[in-house]
């Protein structure tokens, strides 16, 4: 599987994302500039990663502007093919802002941004610690899509405590249901809060990240 | 020579201007009226330019004629404290400023930049936004470290963390809170959209602050050797290009603006705070990197203070050359700017470069490829004048060199004497007073105090992960520790300076700062290689402020020079005062070190029970300048603490031999808060506890655990190595002393038993927050209340509308 990053002028993750992608975890991985539109050289088995960080300053809403680039044209017609795509923080409101996932993502419960470890967990029993860092983090749907979500089996990540317990003191943000990452019914788009590309390197004493991408099926 | 009057109707201009302008410029609209209606320049234009008379016959001298008003608001500017140094540049010079790892000379760059070795170099600096942050939190906070930031990418290095050092008043004051949450989150703003990540700092609340809180923001970058640009012009009719931000009539004269006491009327005065935009910033960080592998670039200079007269002006001189400008080609994002407010004007995110003639095209690719402005304004000439014409029209035409530091700005030479309450100072009887409570009472109050407690509700606003390279997130020293990523080492890095030390004695308080530092840095592990400080007063026109100021650098000095770490540069921020007073003297110290095998990397937390706790260094009988003493006894003035250099630096190296040799778990120094807090801290990351006991009886207790007495480190190590350690520590030349054994979780004091180590974190943690929490739920106990904060406020408001023109 080869990955692509794609990098937006305000993109501020996309250098860790891809250290952690080819050097943590062996990966090829080709960069791709906002501005450009070719991505053929990717087969609907390829990944492509929207990185965390402010892609056009978000000044507007987070990823609001982005959905309109170039890049992101090619990006949403790939995952519509059955690409795989994953935005981690900034990438996973772009995907929200594009319709390739259900939601939103709102400023935080505590009016704040948050910066700091937190764990979370795909099935309440193995709690996996990963950073947090954002603004506007607070995953947020109707009632009735959270339930079809949760149904459907697409809540991938919820914020838990330390044990593994779901519970409302572990969420960082307000997010509903402790939502901190979501796939879509095809389950070719994935998008999450927590940067596993923060979690991934030994130097750093924290490999949880490794096991986020096995989740995801990416690794 | 043409005429270099300007001929603007001063009709046309009093209709403009009054009716356009009046709200935003108050302040600098006034004194412009008159001299454009009068368009006499004399010495009483030159004062409303915060110009003195002396200063404003040196001009006429240097120039041979009156100035005209454009060229008055040069020097105005350009010989301001915060450009020219002139009141500190004597004592700043007697700072060591050599040493074999110095790759350019102090002062001669943006920042410092220092050999880390395996063809890399480290650039770092901090600085001031004291005077903007008072009068507008956010933005004033935002762009100091956006300001920063471009001082490190202009010579071509990628930044990698930055620190910051903030001073407040009481945490109990409104106007504290709102102060602290404001430039918090300006920090975090800025810093987080950036994308470095923001690793450490310090965070101080004393009454002296109250009006004029500091602050001060470093960043620390990586290149490599021999990729680095420098801020100089040369080679003639080269063109000079202007690029990023449109240029505004923001932040005028800020210069000179910090260059003066906070009064009453500086709400006035708000056009002199700028407005920052990480998001432009971002793409001039990227573009900037990339345009010098063209290797067309001859020089780059960021806009901070001063703008364009600043940057041209000091790039022309360090190239001995001049530049014809065009002031009408600049970019703006207002109407009608005028040749002295394009001058003038600290509208952020702005570089100007000199590009190799007919080698622009490479360079221009790349700022349109980020989408940045990028306009050429002039050339490069060889007469050594700055010319600056507007519509074909010379407006100023000025000898670069006369206008900057080591040119022609002045050096002044300021009267000083001992200040008159060192006398309540040695007046301070220890013996008046008593330990009146019982110990544990005490540390539990002593763990919630500001200066000691947890600052995470700050730390956690700033992304301090960003970047993948933070050390310290999940393994906390002392010092914060990056991956030099690509450099096969980590930088630990630091920011210290106990003002209060520094009150009570200048010259030992300044080594104190160093000293600090230096201990943090060598705790983590590392070599401590490098300095920069950003040195906070009051008004240096005060003789017993520039007592503070003269000892103060005298003690840095002698404490860089014991532990070879030379000043690469930094900053003086003067006129941090107000009618009722000056802060205390504040030499922030930002030292930077080097891990040169990353297995020597040390840690602050105890590992696990029954690991053996020691304490490296002398314990004393001093409770003096202490917080235990200040907070909780509410005594203002005491003695410095204990410190002799010698003993500080045989602890240092002892502490470092003995991590070279593996033999510990665990180092931190003790600081504010004395051993209590510092074995505390050493047990909350891991939430382990201790079972200790003061061996050294002659000393009283409140000065045996409360105390902050200098050059002591709390080190741990395994039972299996206790031994080991011993005898290292007997060949060594420190004092040490047993304190006892890591345990589960349980902290038992002298036998008595304190509870669970969970309880004292909860106190540690949550202090700072429980007074914060009315802030963050927007109460309004949080907002200003006086009329002069109400007009704090207004301004606020006044700052969105600059920002939406």
């Amino acid at each position: 599987m080869k990955f692509g990053i794609v990098v937006f002028p305000g993109s501020n993750c996309d250098r860790d994302m891809q250290d952690a992608l080819q050097n943590e975890l062996g990966k090829e991985v080709v960069m791709l500039w906002h501005k450009d539109k070719d991505i053929s050289m990717f087969s609907t088995d390829d990944c492509i990663v929207l990185p965390g960080g402010f892609s056009y300053g978000d000044y507007l809403r987070c990823g609001a502007i982005a959905r309109f680039s170039p890049m992101m044209e090619s990006v949403i017609d790939f995952a519509k093919r059955g690409g795989k795509v994953l935005g981690v923080c900034n990438g996973f409101q772009i995907l929200c802002e594009s319709g390739l996932l259900p939601g939103a993502l709102l400023p935080n419960a505590q009016q704040q941004f948050v910066c700091k470890n937190v764990y979370i967990t795909d099935d309440a029993k193995t709690p996996l610690m990963v950073p947090v860092a954002h603004g506007e983090g607070r995953y947020y749907a109707e009632e009735n899509v959270l339930d079809e979500l949760e149904a459907a089996g697409q809540v991938m990540f919820r914020y838990c405590d330390e044990k593994g317990n779901i519970e409302p003191l572990s969420n960082p943000n307000g997010a509903m249901r402790n939502i901190a990452g979501i796939r879509n019914k095809e389950n070719n788009v994935f998008g999450m809060m927590p940067h596993p590309e923060r979690a991934i390197s030994p130097a750093l004493g924290n490999i949880d990240g490794i096991q986020v991408f096995k989740l995801l099926g990416l690794n | 020579m043409p005429s270099l009057v300007n001929k603007q109707s001063p009709f046309k201009f009093l209709l403009k201007g009054l009716f356009l302008f009046k709200k935003i410029y108050s302040c600098l609209l006034a004194p412009l009226s008159y001299l454009r209606t009068a368009m006499e320049i004399n010495v009483q234009t030159a004062r409303q330019l915060r110009l003195t008379d002396e200063e404003f016959e040196l001009i006429k001298k240097v120039m041979g004629r009156t100035p005209n008003f454009t060229e008055l608001c040069a020097y105005s500017v350009m010989w301001s404290e915060h450009c020219s140094y002139k009141n500190s540049i004597k004592w700043l010079k007697t700072l060591p400023r050599d040493g074999k790892r110095m790759l350019v000379k102090a002062g001669e760059e943006n920042a410092g930049l220092m050999d880390i070795g395996n063809g890399f170099g480290v650039v770092f600096k901090i600085e001031s936004h004291n005077h903007p942050s008072a009068i507008e939190p956010f933005q004033g906070a935002a762009t100091g470290v956006g300001g920063i930031h471009r001082d490190i990418f202009t010579m071509g290095a990628r930044p990698i963390a930055s620190l910051n050092s903030l001073r407040f008043g009481n945490l109990n004051e409104a106007k504290t809170q709102h102060l602290v949450a404001g430039v918090v989150h300006g920090i975090g703003h800025y810093g987080n959209c950036f994308g470095v990540p923001t690793v450490g700092g310090e965070v101080y609340f004393e009454e002296r602050y109250h009006t004029n809180p500091l602050v001060n923001a470093m960043s620390v970058g990586i290149v490599r050797n021999g990729e680095t640009i420098s801020a100089t012009a040369e080679g003639l009719d080269n063109p000079v290009f202007i690029v990023g931000s449109a240029t505004g009539k923001d932040g005028m004269g800020g210069a000179s603006f910090a260059s003066a006491d906070i009064t009453a009327e500086s709400v006035e005065e708000l056009p002199a705070v700028q407005v920052g935009d990480p998001f432009q910033e971002k793409k001039l960080l990227e573009a900037c990197l990339e345009i010098i592998k063209t290797g067309a670039v001859v020089g780059m200079q960021d806009m901070g203070a001063a703008g364009i007269i600043c940057s041209t002006a000091e790039m022309s001189a360090k190239g001995g050359v001049g530049m014809e400008i065009d002031l009408s080609r600049v970019p703006t994002r207002q109407k009608n700017m005028k040749a002295w407010e394009l001058l003038l004007s600290e509208s952020q995110e702005r570089m100007l470069i000199v590009i190799q003639k007919g080698k622009e095209e490479s360079v221009l690719k790349i700022f349109e490829k980020w989408d940045l402005p990028c306009e050429q304004i002039g050339r490069v000439t060889d007469n050594g004048l700055l010319q600056f014409y507007m519509n074909g029209q010379l407006e100023a035409s000025i000898n670069a060199e006369s206008l900057v530091l080591g040119g022609g700005a002045p050096q002044n030479d300021r009267e000083y004497k001992e200040p008159a309450y060192f006398e309540k100072i040695k007046a301070f009887d220890p013996g008046s007073i008593t330990l009146s409570e019982d110990l544990k009472s005490v540390a539990k109050k002593l763990i919630q105090i500001p200066n000691i407690a947890s600052k995470r509700w700050i730390s956690t606003q700033y992304d301090s992960m960003v970047g993948a390279a933070n050390l310290s997130t999940n393994s906390p020293s002392d010092a914060s520790v990056v991956l030099a990523k690509g450099t096969g080492k980590a930088l630990a890095m630091t920011v210290d300076c106990n003002s209060r030390y520094v009150f009570a004695d200048p010259y030992k308080g300044g080594m104190i700062a160093v000293a600090e530092a230096a201990r943090n840095i060598v705790c983590s592990g590392a070599e401590p290689i490098g300095v920069t400080n950003c040195l906070n007063f009051g008004n240096p026109f005060d003789p017993e402020v520039y007592y503070q100021f003269v000892y103060a650098v005298k003690g840095m000095g002698e404490a860089c020079t014991r532990f070879d770490t030379p000043v690469t540069g930094g900053n003086v921020s003067f006129y941090n005062q107000n009618p009722d007073g000056a802060v205390y003297p504040t030499p922030t110290i930002g030292m930077v070190g080097v891990i040169d095998d990353l297995e020597d990397k040390m840690t602050m937390d105890f590992k696990q029970q029954g690991d053996v706790i020691y304490l490296i260094g002398e314990s004393r009988n001093d409770i003096n300048c202490s917080e235990y003493l200040h907070k909780l006894k509410g005594v203002e003035y005491s003695p410095a603490p204990h410190f002799n250099i010698e003993e500080e630096f045989e602890v240092q190296q002892a502490v470092r031999q003995l991590i070279k040799k593996k033999l510990l778990q665990s180092a931190h120094d003790i600081s504010e808060g004395g051993l209590i807090t510092t074995l505390l801290e050493c047990g909350f990351p891991r939430r382990l506890g201790f079972d200790v006991q003061q061996s050294a009886t002659t000393i009283r207790k409140d000065a045996y655990w409360f105390g902050e007495a200098q050059s002591r480190v709390v080190v741990s190590c395994t039972l299996k190595n206790a031994e080991e350690l011993l005898t290292q520590l007997k060949s060594l030349n420190v004092a040490y002393e047993y304190l006892g054994i890591v345990t589960e979780n349980n902290i038992d004091m002298e036998g008595e038993y304190w509870g669970h180590i969970d309880d004292w974190k909860e106190l540690y943690d949550t202090a700072i927050e429980k007074k914060l929490t009315s802030v963050e739920k927007g109460g309004e106990s949080s907002e200003p209340k006086s009329s002069k904060e109400e007009a704090v406020k207004q301004g606020i408001t006044l700052k969105g509308e600059v920002k939406g023109i």
